[in-house]
């Protein structure tokens, strides 16, 4: 019997790193990445690594740590303002580096898990983005063609899983980890809770274990905030920031 | 004396309608939620993927799992959803979402915006912004008029790279409005900041407008 569940974060990644992989890490700054699957690849030390995934983690944490370690070759992301390491060995040529419209990144992910090799989108038509690129004309307006995104190797970050890759995620720690989960060749999911099949409600399944090969409960969520900002006790409106 | 960042926010805030889904960008547009009317619903989008934006949490009760697209801490309301990245821009690209408001850098007569990048200098990526500007039914940017040296920011045409083409329908800057037609291009001015004269305003701006005032 197929059995998803493992002990640990280097035993679900075992046999399925390898140089040269493309690997996509869910997550949106440091909110929802698989934090012990990261630091599990790290010690790996597997090499020359393309990651696709919306930022780079910060310096010394997250997917940052893999650019410390100069595992990583070619970045695929949207956004990489918080990683001052990143903007480094990318201007002085160390790093490879495609931007992505973040919309466009979420869609070639979700289109390369469904069987979709490409799809028409206004994003980026008459910038950077497109050049290269096939343009069509739909009812009067240009389209550029973007492809779908495969990994070899999606890790993912969960809140709550069942035995059977079942998974939930929680608030906006959801981001692009279902799509990442369904366009991995491999998808490995570590979770705050790991329960048993009939303790997730079926009708508010997120991600359906058909999409998960290997699961864990993560040792250790350390869950780092990048800008911890709140409001003085006193205010009542509720108003006066966001 | 020009239009501080909260004067621009509560001018950008002037473009809010009941019952808008609108998209708030980091920076000086953050602050338009501040200058919602009382008694108009707004409901805020996060790109990262949560409709119904709360403000900041109370000290000790912020969550590592709700943050807004700027990686601030956030909460949530009664009416809130969550959903993933590709819901979110399906949205946004989809024309669901009514109004757009984010900074730039340079803005074009053309209604052209370049928000993400200096070529060798400055890489931080365009994030949503290019999703946002080909998707929102309505564009608003709004940033300082000059560089801090001075040079303009208003422009016949961009030099930076673009994040849209012929993308922005209202500029609101530290010295006046300006409404652009991004089908047909040209700027009309339409507001002057306080104290700000139609001859500065003039003599600090590149590109050519109407003026409408």
């Amino acid at each position: 019997m197929v059995q998803k569940v493992h002990s640990d974060a280097d035993a679900a990644l075992a046999g399925l790193l390898f140089d040269g992989m493309t690997v996509m890490a869910g997550g949106f700054g440091l909110c929802g990445i698989p934090e012990n699957l990261i630091a599990a690849m790290r010690l790996a030390g597997v090499r020359d690594l393309t990651v696709v995934s919306n930022n780079c983690g910060i310096d010394g944490f997250g997917l940052g740590i893999l650019l410390e370690s100069g595992q990583i070759k070619k970045m695929i992301s949207s956004y990489v303002g918080e990683n001052k390491l990143f903007e480094k060995l990318y201007l002085s040529g160390e790093l490879e580096l495609e931007f992505n419209p973040q919309g466009t990144l979420a869609e070639r992910i979700r289109a390369g898990g469904a069987g979709i090799p490409a799809f028409f989108t206004k994003t980026g038509v008459g910038t950077l983005v497109s050049e290269g690129k096939e343009i069509r004309n739909f009812d009067g307006d240009d389209y550029v063609m973007e492809r779908g995104l495969v990994a070899d190797l999606s890790i993912i970050k969960a809140w709550k899983g069942d035995t059977e890759g079942n998974l939930v995620y929680r608030k906006t720690a959801r981001n692009f980890n279902p799509m990442m989960a369904t366009a991995g060749k491999a998808c490995v999911v570590e979770v705050e809770h790991l329960v048993e099949p009939g303790q997730l409600d079926p009708d508010n399944i997120h991600t359906p274990g058909i999409y998960v090969d290997r699961i864990i409960a993560g040792a250790r969520f350390e869950k780092r905030i990048e800008r911890v900002t709140t409001r003085p006790r006193d205010t009542t409106s509720g108003k006066d920031a966001v | 004396m020009a239009w501080t960042r909260e004067d621009m926010a509560a001018r950008a805030a002037l473009e809010l309608q009941d019952g808008f889904y609108v998209n708030l960008g980091i920076g000086i547009p953050t602050l338009v939620a501040n200058y919602i009317p009382d008694g108009m619903s707004v409901t805020l989008q996060s790109e990262n993927g949560m409709l119904g934006m709360g403000p900041f949490p109370f000290e000790g009760e912020a969550d590592a799992d709700l943050i807004n697209a700027g990686k601030q801490t956030i909460t949530e309301l009664a009416q809130s959803s969550y959903f993933s990245s590709s819901d979110s821009f399906a949205m946004i690209r989809g024309g669901h979402i009514n109004l757009s408001i984010l900074g730039g850098m340079q803005v074009a007569e053309n209604g052209d915006l370049a928000n993400w990048m200096v070529p060798g200098k400055m890489v931080k990526g365009m994030g949503g912004a290019m999703d946002l500007v080909a998707g929102v039914r309505r564009v608003v940017v709004v940033m300082d008029h000059c560089e801090k040296t001075g040079a303009p920011k208003v422009l016949k045409r961009c030099n930076l790279p673009l994040t849209g083409a012929g993308v922005v329908d209202l500029l609101i800057t530290d010295l006046g409005v300006f409404e652009i037609d991004r089908k047909a291009g040209g700027m009309r001015l339409t507001a002057l900041a306080t104290d700000v004269s139609l001859e500065e305003i003039t003599a600090k701006t590149e590109a050519e407008f109407v003026v409408a005032l």
